[in-house]
């Protein structure tokens, strides 16, 4: 798993079980407006959940989200495709839902948990969507993958897989390119009917 | 990204005296709550705030109905709202409108505070390449005027602006009656969402009647009849995650098949979420006859100017109110 940049094993754990007071006092918001001012430039003491590990990262506040995964931790699954919300290459789970993480301050993500496409699998085993796109061919180029898997990890999850059309509506928030759509649908279709019956799909080989 | 600094305060009256000392619309302070829109509005320089400050944490998310009507805090996402059993119940014109809005994801992350105070989509509003932006940089003039302006507003344009509002979510809520509750400084207040909006005239860069420092806290919406059988129709230039060309929100209190009462608002027609009153008065008394709809839809169209490539919106908007209303009228 990825080390925050700024630190080193010994003090990563330290600050794993360490108090999430201590992080918050450097934002402690006294009563009047000037005295809980960030210097200009400064960078801002951030603490992320992600992936089930915690993160601390001393970020510019224009990080977003997307961009503290991918150029401070180095979890470059999550892809940057248009930056403004309208592509969902950069979707991710907070708290167990989808989101933008391009629309999304990294610094406003404390206090969350975070899933990337890394968190997805268990150890070696994919997730049974990500089998299933495997098995449906369901890319081409493959930029908007991990956008479009965690978006159908959702999907799923919030119950809106029933049918294709419905697949279509509730995927409409991520875009690819190469047109892989009917493959894409296939894919979360047969990963919802597989987790309504109930079944874990098995490893394919 | 112009830098800023990032303030997150613990409580709403420090966030609000931030923002207060700053001014008003467009001043080197303002909030962030969800965000969606204030990131893209960031990273297209768009806005230059010197300070963000950060709402999370510190607004009502509460969803509640009871006999004077539903009451939704500013910070509830509108996924929360669009499937919430009293809203889906006896409010379906929210949820319908909010599911007609933008992704899942900005739906997860989005807060209704948030979406009434969303910015235009006029395209040289969001291009700063373009320097003629009466909203963006008052006094510089319009570049849609006269240009591609196929998604703008042909109703309460002026000289000065023809871009139109974009929620979904305030079309819903004007047909609806609702009210906005303030904070800020001074003590909360309550302001129709009619009147919360503001005509461009020769000011388009002020868009609401808030006050320096003031701030969505509430949304509240009056029990009435019509509430129940209503419908909000998007049209748009794709099935989903797109921005409406035209949309109505239609409330009907019916008597048997004839409308007793009828709320009607449009969007993506005005420069605001744009009631049609006119409209209203013409549609009571009528039944099923389709001659009288389209002849009381007609009135919308009174006040219409279109800008060239937007002329068709004034024949849409009143196909669009007339099916709106069949639609709701046919609801059980």
């Amino acid at each position: 798993m990825t080390q925050s940049n700024s630190q080193g094993g010994n003090e990563q754990r330290a600050l794993q079980t360490g108090s999430v007071a201590d992080a918050r006092a450097l934002d402690a918001a006294p009563a009047a407006p000037s005295a809980n001012a960030t210097k200009d430039g400064a960078r801002l003491d951030v603490q992320l959940r992600i992936n089930g590990m915690t993160h601390r990262l001393a970020l510019d506040p224009r990080t977003t989200l997307l961009d503290a995964l991918r150029e401070h931790l180095h979890l470059t699954g999550s892809k940057r495709g248009c930056a403004l919300g309208q592509c969902g290459a950069c979707t991710v789970l907070m708290d167990g839902k989808r989101m933008k993480s391009c629309l999304w301050l990294a610094a406003l993500a404390e206090g969350h948990e975070i899933t990337t496409i890394e968190g997805l699998a268990d150890g070696e085993r994919l997730h049974p969507l990500q089998e299933a796109f495997i098995e449906h061919d369901a890319f081409q180029c493959g930029y908007c993958t991990a956008g479009q898997i965690m978006a159908g990890v959702a999907c799923i999850a919030e119950g809106h897989a029933g049918s294709p059309q419905e697949i279509r509506d509730w995927m409409s928030g991520n875009l690819c390119r190469c047109g892989a759509y009917n493959h894409i649908v296939a894919a979360i279709h047969q990963t919802a009917a597989g987790a309504a019956a109930g079944a874990n799909k098995p490893k394919q080989s | 990204m112009h830098p800023f600094t990032l303030e997150r305060p613990r409580d709403l009256n420090a966030a609000i005296a931030w923002r207060a000392q700053a001014g008003r619309t467009d001043a080197p302070v303002e909030y962030i709550a969800g965000g969606t829109d204030m990131l893209q509005l960031l990273q297209e320089d768009v806005r230059r705030p010197e300070r963000l400050v950060s709402l999370a944490g510190l607004l009502d998310a509460r969803i509640a109905t009871g006999p004077d009507g539903l009451r939704i805090g500013a910070a509830a996402t509108m996924a929360q709202v669009a499937a919430h059993p009293d809203v889906t119940g006896q409010y379906a014109l929210i949820a319908e409108a909010l599911l007609a809005s933008a992704s899942p994801q900005v739906r997860n992350q989005a807060t209704m505070g948030g979406n009434l105070m969303q910015r235009t989509r006029c395209p040289y509003f969001r291009d700063v390449g373009y320097a003629a932006c009466n909203k963006r940089a008052p006094g510089s003039g319009c570049a849609a005027m006269g240009a591609e302006n196929r998604w703008h507003a042909v109703l309460g344009t002026s000289d000065s602006c023809i871009a139109a509002n974009a929620s979904d979510l305030a079309v819903a809520l004007a047909a609806l009656d609702a009210s906005v509750e303030i904070h800020g400084a001074a003590a909360p207040r309550s302001v129709r969402l009619a009147e919360f909006y503001r005509l461009p005239a020769a000011s388009p860069h002020l868009e609401t009647v808030l006050q320096p420092g003031e701030l969505i806290g509430a949304i509240t919406v009056p029990a009435h009849p019509a509430t129940r059988r209503s419908h909000y129709l998007k049209v748009r230039d794709r099935a989903s995650f797109e921005f409406a060309v035209v949309s109505a929100a239609v409330a009907l209190d019916m008597d048997g098949e004839r409308i007793r009462e009828a709320r009607v608002a449009l969007g993506g027609v005005g420069t605001m979420p744009w009631r049609v009153p006119m409209v209203e008065a013409a549609l009571a008394g009528v039944g099923k006859d389709p001659s009288r709809l389209r002849a009381a839809a007609a009135l919308a169209a009174r006040d219409a100017h279109g800008q060239g490539h937007n002329d068709f919106k004034i024949e849409l908007m009143q196909r669009a109110i007339v099916r709106a209303v069949e639609i709701a009228a046919a609801r059980p």
